[in-house]
């Protein structure tokens, strides 16, 4: 790897790495074992994964009356955190399938991951709702339509419902696109190997690819149309999120305003997340000129618009409820920063609106430190805001005689760091396990991988 | 072993030749080859004069395909096998159906392309192709691409493929053979491994299937909560000092509806003063014969002839045809059912006031069709 030049800079891949180094570079983790680091990472995140499944159980073995939740604030945790997790999962889309159809190289360098991320995401978001419903053993006779004794069938007018459709068909899409973008890649891998079982196991999940063009050709257009679809399946997913709640005539929540804030929230904290995961993989992996600092700087300055987007639907909000004139709208915001819950009212406002304002400078979008920080308290502020949406606005609602105020226990505790803990116990077997940059896409974007004459 | 020759290939080093070499290839006129390489390279479908790719179709169908079937299922569900009126909306919401038709759209037809992208267009899982495991296979996939002229190719000419690849400086040239018994293997179904497999997923799934059902279904918290922590009667309690969670009501209370009873213990006054509310009609007829089958005719018989079908395992009561019983006023075949007599037990509890009544109607109507009267025949 020593002949590399890494002293020229350019836009995608920096320096011009022979095509089998990246084969060798991207591959590596695969091959090698993996080292104490990864083992110190594997036993935190597993401990915390271990805290949730204890919570878990307790909620399922004694009932959801371990938890927070009270009579007007029935959804509590559970629903803030999938909000919070579904959200995370958008990023990946947005870079994998919107990034892809406005021809933005860049992000062929972070795309399987972000994809990766984006599906670890949705797992994790969908064991929420579902352990909501209490025996979620039974959630599929609640959620799915099947011919049945009692002759019923589900709601199809309930934006309950409509997540059901969304989410789980948000998830088959991005697996398979993800899967999709792997097969060229499992292919390369079983090429080179030489052991005997990952031949096995890559020729089986290679389906015997060939690189061949007459393939590729299909394989690209494939791709375009999945980037097609995969596009407005994400605006609509959290669209729908957040007819969970606009649907819902409680104020603070009935307003048209909820698809775009809570698509442009969304897009926010899945870039947090994903910059700050790819800080650690690039230096990890020694990836830091395949995953360069011009792209995290394009992430962060993605975190910087969307965040202003946030920013403005907050303040829009206070605006449309003073301007309707209607009296529990205004009491709901006025309620929201400064009632019982004004600290995560601010807590939410700094975190999303005011931090991110940093990024305007050039000197802290291009520092690891800086913009790692931010993107944490980016992410806080988002799980707060969702937190905010959720609970003021059921603690307060039209009748004052049922107002109460709601207070997580342990349990909800330990489910939510038992998510995280989900979350990035797959991120770790993931990079382990599978090229975490796609090999062929990154292949084709090097320098003078295309014909110079070509008629394109 | 009957090696077989499957293509000549040739391998290059940079997308330039091999875009060069691709319309070469294409211009001398040959159609059964292809062109491998690591990744997609800009302009090579046309090198290859490829016609554009049919999949789109595919997708369009399968997409129009998935919103009709979102809509007419919605619309059959809601709207005609079980019509219902959720928040004021019609049978046919077509606002409310749009999400889910949207997702279903998407959902069938990514699938679908893919689907047919891979088994139908690429003919994929295919682990048995020559190309496989080849010095040439392994290098494009990493870093060189390849040309490979098939030896079905109608054209085909071994001199003139090499001497083509040699004029174009191909960094190597080498002929790919196949095993065609490797290549035309069918997998048999009578397969020893294949065999054991099926057994293996059969015992599988009867033995999950067996424990679901049989334990699982019976453990906490999986048993349709039938163990919760509240207190049913008969458990005990720290609450109360007598340490019982069913506590005797205070004295003097008076159950919901209870009517005190006047003639207790005073059979003669019952038969005299009691007077039956009941008109006999088709109704209360109904009612008491339906309650003396249940609670009476056990003992007494459906006739009230006393011919109990407890098989000398209770007293045989007598007759309730007898002249004593059929002089009775109605109060007083009323106060039996309310009291009980000597064995028999009282009914109060299971009867209600209107249904003793029937009861003792209905036993009227048993008499009168066992000693009818001149009048009646
Ligand atoms: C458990 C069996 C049993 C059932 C059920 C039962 N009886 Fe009796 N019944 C008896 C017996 C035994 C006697 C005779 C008691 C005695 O020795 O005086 C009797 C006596 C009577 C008599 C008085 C007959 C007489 O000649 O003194 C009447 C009237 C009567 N039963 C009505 C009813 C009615 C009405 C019902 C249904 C609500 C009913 N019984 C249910 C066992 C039963």
């Amino acid at each position: 790897m020593g002949s590399i030049d890494y002293t020229q800079e350019l836009s995608v891949v920096e320096g011009k790495p022979a095509l089998r180094e990246l084969d060798e570079l991207i591959s590596k983790p695969l091959d090698s074992k993996p080292d104490i680091k990864f083992y110190i990472a594997l036993a935190v995140t597993l401990t915390m994964l271990t805290i949730g499944a204890i919570g878990l159980t307790a909620s399922l073995y004694y009932g959801t009356g371990l938890w927070g939740n009270n009579n007007p604030v029935g959804w509590g945790f559970p629903i803030v955190n999938f909000v919070f997790w579904i959200g995370i999962g958008h990023a990946g889309t947005l870079i994998s399938a919107i990034l892809f159809l406005f021809r933005q190289k860049w992000r062929t360098g972070i795309a399987r991951f972000a994809e990766g991320m984006t599906i670890f995401a949705v797992i994790t978001a969908m064991i929420f709702p579902i352990i909501h419903t209490g025996r979620p053993w039974l959630a599929a006779i609640y959620l799915l339509p099947y011919p049945n004794q009692h002759s019923l069938w589900v709601n199809f007018t309930s934006p309950l419902l409509w997540d059901v459709f969304a989410v789980s068909t948000y998830f088959t899409v991005s697996f398979v696109f993800w899967y999709i973008g792997l097969i060229p890649d499992f292919a390369t891998l079983r090429d080179r190997t030489s052991n005997k079982i990952k031949k096995i196991i890559y020729s089986v999940t290679s389906l015997g690819w060939r690189h061949s063009n007459r393939h590729w050709q299909n394989y690209e257009l494939t791709y375009l149309i999945l980037a097609g679809f995969a596009t407005p399946l994400v605006l609509s997913v959290h669209t729908i999120v957040s007819f969970d709640f606009a649907v819902a005539i409680l104020p603070g929540w009935h307003t048209t305003i909820f698809p775009p804030y809570f698509v442009a929230g969304a897009v926010f904290s899945g870039f947090a997340m994903v910059q700050n995961v790819l800080i650690f993989i690039r230096k990890i992996f020694n990836y830091e000129h395949i995953i360069t600092m011009d792209t995290l700087e394009r992430m962060n300055k993605i975190i910087l618009l969307t965040g202003m987007l946030v920013g403005y639907a907050y303040s829009m909000e206070f605006f449309i409820a003073w301007y309707s004139g209607v009296q529990p709208e205004v009491f709901a915001f006025m309620n929201r920063a400064f009632g019982d819950y004004f600290w995560a009212y601010w807590i939410m406002f700094s975190c999303n609106v005011f931090i991110p304002q940093l990024f305007w400078f050039k000197k802290v979008r291009r520092s690891i430190p800086f913009m790692f920080v931010i993107a944490v308290l980016v992410n806080v502020g988002m799980w707060f805001e969702r937190f905010v949406i959720t609970v003021t606005s059921l603690s307060r609602d039209y009748l004052p005689s049922s107002w109460a105020y709601f207070k997580p226990t342990l349990t909800d505790a330990s489910l939510l760091i038992g998510s995280f803990g989900l979350f990035f116990t797959l991120v770790l077997l993931f990079t382990k396990s599978l090229p975490v940059i796609s090999i062929a896409e990154v292949k084709a974007v090097v320098d003078g991988s295309q014909p110079k004459h070509g008629d394109h | 072993m009957s090696e077989k020759l499957f293509s000549y290939t040739a391998l290059f080093n940079t997308p330039d030749e091999i875009i060069h070499a691709a319309k070469a290839v294409a211009d001398k006129g040959y159609t059964k080859f292809d062109v491998n390489t690591p990744y997609p390279v800009h302009g090579m479908d046309s090198a290859m004069k490829l016609k554009t790719s049919k999949l789109g179709f595919v997708t369009l169908f399968a997409g129009l395909g998935g919103a009709a079937l979102a809509l007419l299922t919605m619309g059959w569900m809601m709207g005609i096998d079980y019509p219902n009126v959720i928040g004021g909306k019609p049978f046919f919401p077509l606002p409310a159906f749009i999400p889910i038709t949207f997702e279903l759209t998407v959902l069938v037809a990514t699938l679908s392309t893919v689907a047919f992208l891979l088994f139908f267009f690429f003919k994929l899982p295919n682990n048995r192709h020559p190309l496989h495991d080849t010095n040439y296979m392994k290098n494009v996939s990493s870093d060189k691409y390849g040309v490979s002229i098939e030896a079905e190719d109608p054209k085909f000419n071994l001199e003139e493929v090499k001497s083509l690849f040699e004029s174009l400086h191909a960094s190597v040239i080498e002929p790919v053979y196949f095993d065609e018994e490797e290549v035309n293997y069918k997998p048999k179904i009578a397969d020893g491994k294949f065999l054991a497999f099926l057994a293996a997923v059969a015992i599988f799934v009867s033995v999950s299937a067996y424990t679901h059902l049989n334990y699982l279904l019976y453990i906490v918290p999986f048993n349709w909560m039938a163990e919760q922590g509240k207190l049913v009667p008969q458990s005990t309690n720290d609450i109360f000092t007598n340490g019982s969670s069913m506590q005797t009501p205070v004295e003097g209370s008076v159950a919901r509806g209870f009517i005190p009873y006047a003639f207790k213990d005073k059979p003669d006054e019952a038969g005299k003063f009691l007077v039956n509310p009941l008109i006999p009609n088709e109704q209360n007829l109904a009612v008491g014969k339906n309650k003396f089958n249940i609670y009476c005719s056990p003992c007494h018989g459906y006739l009230a002839e006393g011919d109990s079908r407890l098989r000398g395992q209770f007293p045989n009561p007598p007759s309730l045809h007898s002249e004593k019983v059929r002089g009775w006023s109605d109060g007083r075949i009323y106060h039996v059912i309310v009291e009980g007599q000597n064995v028999m037990p009282s009914y109060s509890s299971q009867l209600s006031r209107e249904e003793r009544w029937a009861v003792v109607n209905y036993i009227r109507v048993l008499q009168r069709s066992l000693n009818a009267k001149e009048s009646d025949l």
